[in-house]
């Protein structure tokens, strides 16, 4: 066991997705408390869907391709959020709708230029390989941004996400805090994905939520909860992929899995 | 205090509202009745900018962070995680400023609160584990801590048993004379043509907006409350 951890952190680059992944697991965790509670939980999976359409196209363009997803995510972020409240299209058509669009333009993108290589399948189903000095800068800066505006911000993520029309009849900008929290999910997901992968991250952002929620019943416990059980099963995770020679995305999903079905058993025997 | 004029509001482009005029003084309590669907919950959310006015109305209403309101459904799905604590303090925020963190007044309003709605023995216990009930008492101390000198209630008692009703009443009543202007919704017409207060009888337009004696004279008011023949539940 101690053998396993001394060669598994003697690897630079399994340090740096350690952060990294440790980072995302916990800002992941905090909005998807919001995300799930609000249904919105299919916007996370949505935007990995144009986040990979976005990586795809960069790479065919032969351009960085965080550079261009991050843009594009964060506009599709904020276009979602806008089709969803409009109620014209229901919201989560919407979302099904720009989801497989844009998987579809990055399906043809590639197949037009590159196919399907050994990069692509990285970015969609994720590698801690792939993990750069300036992925560990960018994860570092999102994180911090996500937890300082969480934190200040909490009882008002809280009201509006109870009551949004309590929160604007009583004056909170309830429409700021909802693109504020879709935008700082955008950014998550894109520093996320290349890790866990574009088709696996949307679970970083649901499963904790569900799975605090079976046992906690305060907000503030769901918040906590959420946010330590995801770093845990993201580390317990990583260790499992190195064990077994697993991959790492799949692996944290799947011991996420695992805590929720612990969880949901521990929710049963308590309220009897 | 809330003066509104002309105010029309449409929902899924029909009219529900239309052309709604009064004005209230610091203190006063309005009574709106009407049958269902008349558009009294609609008008309430109009006046509170929560729907959109059409047809140029205007309201001019007191700060927001002087406005308590209790809407007329429980808003959160069936297993949102939030204790009764964390729901009452919510209705703190418009009082707090930019300040992230609740301090000991919020605190002790929130307890003042509860206490006088009677939940404080279930400050920590789970909201969607309480019944109808004591959910709307819940979102009535939340309204309370929220409300500064004026208080929106769409409908307040349904749902309660009848002494929480009375309970409420007197709560209403206490408050108004301390002050506070109050806006309440009721399908209750007697109650309201005896408040003393003013009424305002909604059927899409303003049917009446008067003082309750003034309303209890009206040929309206008799025909809503004249006894029907047949067996008479």
């Amino acid at each position: 066991m101690i053998e396993l951890f001394a060669e598994l952190f003697s690897h630079a680059f399994v340090i740096r997705a350690l952060v990294v992944g440790a980072l995302v697991a916990l800002c992941a965790a905090l909005l998807g408390v919001t995300l799930v509670l609000k249904r919105c939980s299919m916007i996370g999976d949505g935007l990995s869907h144009v986040g990979f359409g976005a990586l795809a196209l960069a790479m065919s363009l032969r351009l960085t391709p965080l550079e261009v997803s991050l843009p594009v995510v964060l506009l599709a972020a904020f276009l979602l959020l806008r089709v969803s409240e409009s109620s014209k299209i229901r919201g989560d058509a919407a979302i099904a709708l720009i989801s497989s669009s844009s998987l579809a333009v990055g399906v043809v993108a590639l197949s037009m230029t590159t196919g399907m290589n050994a990069d692509v399948c990285n970015y969609m189903f994720g590698s801690i390989l792939t993990m750069t000095k300036s992925d560990v800068a960018l994860s570092v800066a999102v994180a911090v941004a996500v937890l300082t505006l969480y934190l200040l911000f909490y009882s008002r993520i809280f009201a509006v996400t109870f009551d949004e029309d309590f929160a604007r009849a009583t004056g909170v900008q309830a429409g700021r805090y909802n693109t504020l929290v879709a935008l700082l999910t955008a950014m998550v997901i894109v520093v996320g994905m290349r890790m866990m992968g574009a088709m696996l991250i949307s679970s970083l952002i649901i499963f904790p939520a569900l799975t605090a929620m079976r046992v906690f019943s305060s907000f503030r416990g769901v918040t906590l909860c959420a946010a330590v059980l995801s770093v845990a099963c993201f580390f317990v995770g990583v260790t499992l992929s190195f064990a077994l020679s697993t991959p790492t995305g799949a692996s944290v999903v799947l011991v996420n899995l695992a805590a929720f079905c612990l969880f949901s058993l521990v929710g049963l025997l308590w309220k009897r | 205090m809330l003066d509104c004029r002309n105010v029309s509001v449409s929902y899924d482009g029909k009219t529900v509202v239309e052309d709604v005029s009064f004005a209230l003084a610091p203190g006063d309590c309005l009574r709106i009745v009407g049958e269902n669907g008349s558009g009294k919950s609609t008008l309430m959310k109009g006046l509170l900018g929560l729907l959109p006015l059409s047809g140029g109305g205007t309201v001019f209403c007191v700060g927001r962070n002087e406005v308590g309101y209790l809407p007329q459904q429980t808003p959160a799905r069936g297993d949102f995680p939030a204790n009764v604590r964390e729901v009452v303090l919510s209705g703190r925020l418009n009082r707090r400023g930019f300040s992230p963190f609740c301090t000991r007044r919020d605190r002790a309003s929130a307890d003042e609160n509860m206490e006088r709605l009677g939940i404080a023995s279930l400050a920590g216990k789970p909201y969607r584990a309480l019944s109808g009930g004591q959910q709307r008492r819940v979102l009535l101390a939340r309204a309370l801590c929220a409300a500064g000198t004026l208080l929106m209630l769409d409908e307040p008692s349904a749902g309660l048993d009848p002494l929480a009703v009375s309970q409420v009443d007197v709560l209403l009543e206490k408050l108004n004379q301390e002050g506070m202007t109050l806006v309440v919704i009721s399908h209750d017409l007697k109650s309201a043509a005896h408040s003393g207060g003013k009424v305002l009888h909604m059927r899409k337009k303003a049917l009446f907006f008067g003082s309750a004696e003034d309303y209890a004279e009206t040929a309206l008011y008799r025909r809503m409350t004249a006894p029907e023949g047949g067996c008479g539940f």
